[in-house]
């Protein structure tokens, strides 16, 4: 019982980690249709920004801290400037955006192995975050994964929030709808779409951040999670978040107890029958935005 | 604008496959009377070895450390005057962690560089890649790294342990320990998978039991389902044959789930120094390992090895078992040199049985007719400071055994 009480906590905590690298591109693939490739290096950049901040500010709780917003000022800038002097050339042709995002995102690995060198930079974690908090008998939770847990919740209230209730979620709401009557209502199109890619990028370096407490920081870390990024969002539903929330979940859910009975490899094999199934049956994805426009 | 004329691309064609041609040519330069063989080029006053390490991909982080170790090692003999009065002259090649790439530069050194023989390869796939180009063109390969055993090919010098001098000493110290029950977690590719049937045949001989074993594909991070169920199977010990990142992500996930070095220890087959420092102290200090040298291994020959590479690559980069063994199999290649009196590859390979050198392990002697070394097991506790420690070690340089001939419980493998 208590072994799968843990899975189940696994489960959450997988789907926790899938859900916040996969927010920003919920918003800049989701959103603005940009298959950004390189997302996976902002993902990437974050991660650095934290290893690079705890050479100057040597207490490991507060250098995390301090990294959080940093890390999305950083990739953020990261992806407007990408935005600014490549994509928004290339709107009306999605192929060719993901190639030139691919380049970008090459670049930016061999960067930073330049920057960095070749092997895995580590980042110290707070003391309590490398701890567990027991719940009983054999069950615990593991206290980085509890923080993650937080982080994912506390991103998607507030880009919830943001994209509601703030002008400038309206803009994005409305330019993600109808691009051009957007435009004729005199909403700066060009404007809005940077600034949605700034805060759609800024979130993958906050995932940056928080990848630091689970697994290794290099070059190829962006490369390695950027599928599962790319799948949430695809099943999720193309235009809304709570498509990518939800599936985010249910694949944690699921990889984490088919894994249990069986193995990594098979479990990884299952959940993309499933997903390859589910496409079959709804290629639209989880949740559409139903639009009266055109495109 | 940009579309080619018809005409301009099939001149395009034409002149590349001219420079096919070309090389084609080029490469048979090397090629040579003697019965299928390749002789090496040793007129001049050098003579060229081969250097083939990933300089580039997934294994650069590890295979550019081998390399300097090993050029290390040509420079300190240049400096002492050479094999047999002739200078040695590397000519290095990237493998970039590409099996087809390490067989095609492999070719190369032998064919067009007509190399002396080849140090280098890090993995068993790039091994078993590079090895029917070896004993076609009956060209030599010194290969430093630990491996899973079950292989002898006449023209390959194993530098580095085979399982019965790394896996089954792990074992044997896990029992000496009083630990009755242990869970197996590796990689999913080759070693790790011989590995754990090795493992497994011992532990039934040994009554040891295998609580469960898991593995995860390369690069995989996210382990939290297998950490729970090491968790729950109350293991007494874990045997982590994990490679690469997995490693980073596997202890951090340990640590987090309240499992400690002495509640239940995790032996490691391919964690050294170098990765260590990639994963971090706070997680893996208490930890153990199974090798064959430590940075802090004690005797004159270690120090002077330690301290001349310092010199050379930095005060900060620690030296491991792997490169160790690199450096190890280019004097040893430069004794069965000199005790053969000659380059002759069948020559040097029949002078290797016995052939002995004061590496920084201790002394180190050739088993000709398994063309391993003699090396000394040590299982070592990660401080820390990053730096390994010995625990435990076999008391003496332990005999190679590939097929592991010698244990009666290994009889079904192989």
């Amino acid at each position: 019982m208590t072994v799968i009480l843990g899975q189940l906590f696994t489960g959450v905590s997988i789907g926790a980690v899938l859900l916040l690298i996969a927010l920003g591109l919920a918003l800049t693939f989701g959103q603005m249709n940009v298959i950004n490739m390189a997302h996976g290096e902002f993902i990437m950049a974050g991660a650095y920004t934290t290893y690079v901040l705890q050479q100057t500010i040597t207490d490991a709780g507060l250098s995390l801290l301090v990294a959080l917003p940093i890390a999305f000022a950083v990739a953020g800038a990261m992806g407007v400037l990408l935005e600014w002097a490549l994509i928004r050339r290339l709107y009306t042709r999605p192929l060719d955006t993901l190639l030139v995002t691919w380049g970008v995102s090459l670049m930016l690995q061999q960067l930073a192995r330049d920057v960095f060198g070749a092997p895995n930079v580590q980042t110290a974690a707070p003391d309590i975050l490398t701890e567990s908090t027991s719940l009983g008998a054999d069950l615990s939770i593991a206290n980085s994964r509890l923080f993650i847990l937080g982080l994912v919740v506390l991103a998607v209230a507030a880009l919830t929030a943001a994209l509601k209730f703030t002008p400038l979620g309206r803009r994005i709401r409305a330019v993600v709808q109808n691009r051009d009557l957007a435009a004729v209502s005199g909403i700066p199109t060009g404007r809005v779409d940077r600034l949605t890619f700034f805060i759609g990028s800024g979130l993958a370096g906050v995932a940056g951040v928080a990848l630091t407490l689970l697994g290794p920081i290099g070059p190829t870390m962006g490369t390695n999670i950027i599928i599962d990024a790319f799948l949430v969002v695809v099943v999720g539903g193309i235009g809304q978040l709570k498509g990518s929330v939800i599936v985010a979940f249910v694949l944690g859910m699921l990889q984490a107890m088919v894994e249990y009975l069986t193995t990594l490899s098979v479990a990884k094999v299952i959940v993309f029958i499933a997903i390859v199934a589910f496409l079959q049956w709804r290629p639209q994805g989880l949740f559409t935005l139903r639009t009266r426009s055109l495109a | 604008m940009l579309r080619f004329p018809r005409r301009r691309l099939a001149a395009g064609a034409v002149a590349l496959a001219a420079a096919l041609a070309v090389s084609a040519c080029g490469s048979k330069t090397g090629e040579n009377d003697t019965a299928g063989g390749v002789t090496a080029d040793t007129s001049g006053d050098t003579v060229k070895v081969g250097l083939l390490n990933s300089l580039s991909g997934t294994m650069a982080i590890s295979e550019v450390t081998v390399r300097d170790a090993i050029m290390l090692a040509v420079e300190e003999i240049n400096a002492a005057g050479g094999v047999l009065g002739k200078k040695i002259a590397p000519v290095g090649e990237d493998g970039a962690s590409d099996w087809p790439t390490f067989a095609e530069k492999a070719e190369k050194l032998i064919k067009v560089d007509r190399v002396a023989a080849v140090f280098g390869c890090w993995t068993s796939a790039s091994r078993k890649a590079v090895k029917p180009v070896f004993e076609e063109n009956k060209a030599l390969l010194f290969y430093p790294v630990q491996y899973e055993g079950l292989e002898q090919s006449p023209y390959i010098f194993y530098t580095g342990a085979t399982t019965n001098q790394q896996i089954v000493p792990g074992l044997d110290y896990l029992k000496a320990q009083g630990k009755k029950s242990v869970y197996l977690v590796g990689s999913d590719y080759v070693f790790p998978r011989t590995a754990n049937k090795i493992i497994k045949a011992y532990a039934e001989a040994n009554g040891l039991t295998v609580l469960g074993e898991d593995y995860a594909p390369l690069g995989s991070t996210e382990f939290g389902t297998i950490v729970n169920k090491v968790k729950a199977s109350k293991a007494e010990a874990v045997f982590n044959t994990l490679n690469g990142d997995s490693n980073v992500a596997f202890f951090k996930e340990y640590k987090s789930a309240g499992l400690t070095a002495a509640s239940m220890p995790v032996v490691s087959v391919s964690i050294a120094e170098e990765e260590v420092k990639s994963i971090g102290t706070q997680y893996l200090a208490g930890q153990l390992t199974a090798w064959n040298y430590y940075q802090t291994t004690t005797g004159a020959a270690n120090d002077k090895f330690v301290k001349a590479y310092k010199a050379k690559f930095g005060a900060d980069k620690p030296t491991s078992d792997p490169m160790e063994a690199a450096y190890v199999s280019v004097y040893l290649w430069k004794a069965m040199v000199e005790k053969a009196g000659s380059f002759d590859v069948e020559k040097v390979k029949g002078a290797s049985d016995g052939v002995t050198f004061e590496a920084p392990e201790g002394l180190v002697t050739i088993d000709g007719a398994t063309q391993h070394i003699h090396k000394t097991a040590r299982i070592g506790k990660i401080g820390d400071d990053g730096l390994i420690t010995e625990v435990w070690n076999s008391g003496g340089p332990v005999k190679p055994d590939p097929y592991l001939k010698g244990y009666t419980w290994a009889t079904g493998l192989s």
